[in-house]
């Protein structure tokens, strides 16, 4: 018998998905169209963004079937990408102040 | 729960689940990566180093943009498109984002269809989201054709306001751009391996030597799937921002 390791799901799940995807890009395009501002915005926007990446990941990318060793090793350290994050917006705000300070109006 | 899996001594062996499992599969003197060819380990490994390419873009541009004193252009305004005398905010974008999904679920399908072993639905499958990433980056000209041309848009400098509008733009559109020309040319090479039989008859590649078979069309689709995710985030943060 021929080994096989590859990943068979029905091609059903993968239209599901596919559906699911262009419902949600449609919605966050719709967060622009209807020019939604402030914390509901960036609230929408973020959620689409992560139900969409999570999507894809886990399903178009089988990553859902993996063995967790492999899973965690793959999305684990993208979370060290939240300190630079941080760091980044912290750097951006001293930034944005001395450039209010030295080179502002008065 | 445990699952027998073939490891080549003629005896399944019980591979352990959860935690236990990770800690079992990290140090077993085998390899770690179980059930998966190497091949497709590598390619996440890649694309894991490939994120944070992408994620130090696209935090510098996050950076610059909070710390910038001159007004910001209105993404939606320069991307808008006079569509029947209408003007339409950010819709180009929105037709390279549908394109570009679709383009995943054709890569998915050719996926399935190729562990099926149906060569034909395969190489269509890969032609069709191959198709779809030129129709995508041949929007990208278009679109950046205009901003060049037309608004006189430049990596040092803008009409419209901040300077580093121009040098994140190009930068980051210009990179996820060069990931889907390659990915094209890559998607043409395996369709046309699909269509020779070269993965049924396990030919060498050209290149690497490497013998033909199915997991390659799904590690092709691992970086074409990455390729989408990538435009996920720059959807969300440098379009809709």
């Amino acid at each position: 018998m021929e080994h096989v390791e590859g990943q068979q799901h029905p091609i059903g799940t993968y239209l599901k998905i596919w559906g699911l995807l262009f419902v949600l890009s449609t919605a966050s395009y719709l967060v622009d169209y209807f020019h939604f501002h402030g914390y509901l915005r960036w609230f929408l926007i973020i959620l689409f963004m992560l139900l969409k990446a999570g999507l894809i990941v886990a399903v178009f990318m089988h990553m859902l079937w993996e063995r967790l060793a492999l899973m965690y090793a793959i999305l684990v350290p993208p979370l060290l990408l939240l300190v630079l994050l941080g760091i980044g917006a912290l750097e951006a705000n001293y930034t944005f102040f001395t450039r209010g300070l030295f080179f502002g109006p008065g | 729960m445990t699952q027998p899996v073939l490891t080549g001594t003629g005896v399944p062996l019980l591979l352990a689940e959860g935690l236990q499992g990770i800690v079992a599969d990290w140090s077993s003197d085998q390899r770690a990566f179980k059930k998966v060819p190497w091949g497709k380990a590598m390619m996440w490994i890649f694309l894991l180093s490939d994120t944070f390419i992408f994620s130090c873009f696209l935090i510098s541009y996050m950076t610059v943009r909070m710390s910038t004193t001159v007004a910001w252009p209105n993404p939606s305004e320069v991307f808008a498109l006079t569509l029947w005398g209408k003007k339409i905010p950010l819709i180009l974008i929105a037709i390279m984002t549908f394109v570009l999904i679709s383009s995943s679920g054709t890569m998915a399908m050719a996926v399935k269809f190729g562990y099926e072993k149906n060569k034909k639905i395969t190489f269509i499958l890969l032609l069709i989201t191959a198709a779809l990433g030129a129709t995508f980056v041949g929007m990208q000209a278009f679109e950046w054709t205009k901003l060049i041309m037309d608004e006189g848009i430049r990596p040092w400098g803008n009409p419209l306001g901040a300077a580093q509008f121009g040098s994140t733009f190009f930068m980051i559109t210009g990179f996820h751009g060069t990931h889907v020309s390659i990915g094209v040319i890559f998607l043409i090479i395996v369709a046309i391996k699909v269509l020779r039989g070269d993965l049924d008859h396990q030919r060498p590649g050209f290149l690497t030597g490497r013998k033909g078979n199915y997991e390659m069309v799904e590690i092709m689709g691992l970086y074409w799937h990455f390729v989408d995710l990538v435009w996920v985030f720059i959807f969300a943060v440098f379009y809709l921002w």
